[in-house]
């Protein structure tokens, strides 16, 4: 074996030798759109809303007072008597539930997030044209074991503050040094005969609250 | 590349067998015309998708141009968010480093992310040989890994097992690696799904070391990204305390915001979705969330050779995202297998001759395995010119004058003898329409034998056409 050092010369001479003789690489266009969608918060929002359905999430609209009994509703029609609570959650959230508690401090272990039921998050960001809830572990979130493990999702997003339209609205707005995870709908898979078929490690069920005020 | 594919036949000889087999054409049949007609509705969604394509193509062509500056600046961004990097010349490096890495937690099992590189290297083999047990936890890998089978195609590994073959092999060979399939396990695709949702967990929660690739690393921030369906991936990204990432170095996009480019067009040419269910990006490690140690294991192994190829470098633009093997006429009736290699389809044509070099039979034929029609570049979201390069291999395939090519030299140099020898021509011509009662209707010699396998010579006129020219107009 080679020691890293010398592989890490053998390597960089090997790219620097094949690239000799190459010619300046062609300017990076972007003449793509910066949206697909047109510029009305209305028309967004009902965008996201149909591209999560499409992707097999449940969408609920609602309102920051009503959020209580709807999180509560959700929680009971699933069955799920143990829920997990990021740091940083508003506690009124939780307010018309009674399903157990799973506070994160200290860590829950794997198998203790696998015998809880649910999970209540925020969200960083939401992109309608893809039907994206963005996680960023940030207050409210948790790091990310916690959206992971418990197989029902529910995760609440801010209408005014956190919906943008396309991709290329969404990356400036998340900060790379976070652990960032990008959800589409609830885990699914391909991999038999390419038919999409959903449910397999992560929450079968996520979902989705759009809150408007 | 890994040893698993040495030896293997040339690709007309082993495509034979798969041509012939009624329920490996019927299953690939099915799973590329589903997905194809997908894709097509899925990209027709977007106005600007030839100038995203655009993008793509120029954004990848400018990172290998400048390859060498931003590995060192990933290295910077990894290093500075508290991973170590490490270079891998070659598969076995790689291995050796991987396995060190791994003995070094005191771990003897490991869960693996779908990874084309590791697959590459073959990662499991030689990790297997050090007495540790790497677990494939995507479905369609473990469907391969339990039937002790090969990959066969890029996304979906397990494309040419049907639902009813998956449901046998889970019955007779969960048991053997852990948890067992359910009783009265059916062959619903929702069932499979489940029971393998019961086989990895105990797997998951009990993993302390992860091993992935990555579908992109960002140079400017460090970032690493896995592009994913079923959440396996998040699992050994996120749960265990040690994640290595096994990446093939041409996977860098320079910035932030290339990603927009990307998470548009990969998604949609590869599963058809507008999105994928799952992505995860991370950035060396962060306190309380995910492992608490990173490895970044920058993988050679023979891409270096393929750069310094300026028609065939742009092969490295390729996002693994296997649109072209759905669309393939070739593809779907040979099947993965008979390509010889983790890379099947037309970018594993042009792929594995490249990384592996032209020396075995099976990657002098690779070239060859294509009608040129064309299919493959019309979907490639990086507009690889695949017939272009494969036109450029079979150049450098005849050059080096390797099996077959021998005769083809053999055949070209008769004939330039003969057209400079009019007399002998005019002979041999009028010799050949004499005895055509005796002709054969196939040839034989290594490829005329094959192109006459599925049709017949053509009859041989009763004069040659000089002859009946003169005879005729003169």
């Amino acid at each position: 074996m080679t020691s890293p050092s010398s592989s890490r010369d053998r390597v960089l001479g090997r790219v620097r030798r094949a690239l000799a003789e190459a010619p300046e690489a062609p300017e990076v266009t972007r003449d793509y759109l910066v949206t697909h969608t047109p510029d009305d918060p209305a028309t967004v929002l009902d965008l996201l809303h149909e591209n999560l359905v499409d992707y097999r999430a449940g969408v609920h609209r609602g309102t920051r007072q009503g959020l209580p009994s709807l999180i509560g509703r959700l929680l009971a029609d699933h069955g799920a008597r143990s829920v997990v609570v990021p740091p940083g959650l508003p506690g009124a959230w939780l307010a018309g539930s009674d399903a157990r508690r799973r506070y994160d401090d200290p860590p829950l272990t794997p198998a203790e997030l696998d015998s809880a039921d649910a999970v209540v998050t925020g969200c960083a960001l939401a992109v309608a044209e893809t039907g994206t809830v963005v996680l960023d572990a940030g207050p409210g979130q948790g790091r990310r074991a916690l959206t992971l493990v418990p197989d029902l999702h529910i995760c609440v997003v801010d209408v005014l503050g956190q919906v943008v339209a396309s991709l290329p609205q969404a990356l400036p707005r998340l900060d790379p040094t976070r652990p960032t995870t990008w959800i589409s709908g609830p885990s699914a898979t391909s991999d038999i005969e390419l038919d999409r078929v959903e449910g397999v490690h992560g929450p079968r069920t996520l979902e989705v609250v759009l809150v408007a005020d | 590349m890994s040893g698993t594919y040495l030896g293997m036949p040339s690709f007309p000889e082993a495509a034979r067998e798969a041509v012939h087999d009624p329920t490996l054409r019927g299953n690939l049949r099915h799973a590329t015309h589903t997905i194809r007609d997908k894709r097509a509705r899925a990209v027709a969604e977007l106005d600007d998708w030839a100038r995203l394509r655009e993008a793509g193509k120029r954004i990848k062509d400018h990172t290998l141009r400048y390859l060498d500056r931003y590995l060192v600046r990933v290295e910077e961004a990894v290093t500075a968010a508290g991973g170590t990097v490490h270079w891998a010349a070659d598969a076995e490096e790689a291995n050796r480093i991987v396995a060190d890495l791994v003995k070094a937690t005191g771990e003897s099992e490991v869960v693996k992310v779908k990874s084309m590189a590791t697959q590459e290297t073959g990662l499991n083999e030689a990790l297997e040989a050090e007495g540790i047990r790497a677990y494939e936890t995507d479905l369609a890998e473990l469907i391969v890994q339990l039937g002790g089978d090969r990959p066969s195609h890029i996304l979906v590994p397990a494309i040419h097992r049907n639902r009813g073959e998956i449901r046998d092999i889970f019955r007779s060979e969960m048991g053997e690696w852990g948890r067992p399939a359910p009783e009265g396990l059916t062959d619903t695709p929702a069932e499979l799904a489940e029971a393998a949702r019961l086989h990895l967990r105990e797997k998951f929660l009990r993993a302390r070391v992860g091993i992935s690739g990555a579908n992109f690393m960002v140079a400017e921030t460090g970032t690493l990204v896995v592009v994913e369906s079923e959440g396996n991936g998040r699992m050994c990204l996120t749960l265990p305390e040690t994640l290595i990432s096994v990446v093939g170095i041409e996977k860098i996009v320079p910035t932030w915001r290339d990603l927009e480019v990307f998470l548009q067009t990969l998604p949609r040419s590869s599963t058809a979705e507008r999105m994928n269910p799952y992505t995860s990006m991370w950035t060396g490690t962060t306190d309380g969330d995910g492992p608490r140690t990173f490895h970044l294991v920058l993988l050679d192994n023979g891409r270096t050779d393929t750069l310094a190829d300026e028609v065939g470098r742009q092969a490295l633009r390729c996002i693994r995202c296997s649109a072209c093997l759905n669309v393939c006429p070739v593809y779907e009736r040979a099947g993965g297998h008979a390509y010889g290699s983790v890379y099947p389809g037309p970018i594993g044509a042009i792929l594995s001759p490249q990384l592996r070099g032209t020396g075995s039979e099976i990657d002098a034929s690779l070239p060859y395995a294509s009608s040129l029609c064309g299919a493959c570049y019309e979907v490639c979201p990086v507009a690889i010119d695949i017939p272009e390069v494969l036109v450029h291999l079979r150049e450098k395939v005849a050059d080096q004058g390797g099996k077959g090519h021998r005769l083809e030299g053999v055949a070209m140099r008769t004939a330039t003898w003969l057209l400079d020898h009019p007399a002998a021509l005019n002979a041999g011509e009028r010799l050949a329409s004499r005895t055509r009662k005796l002709h054969p209707k196939r040839l034989p010699g290594p490829g005329a034998r094959e192109w006459t396998n599925s049709r017949d010579l053509p009859a041989m006129p009763p004069e040659p056409f000089r002859d009946w020219w003169k005879k005729n107009h003169a």
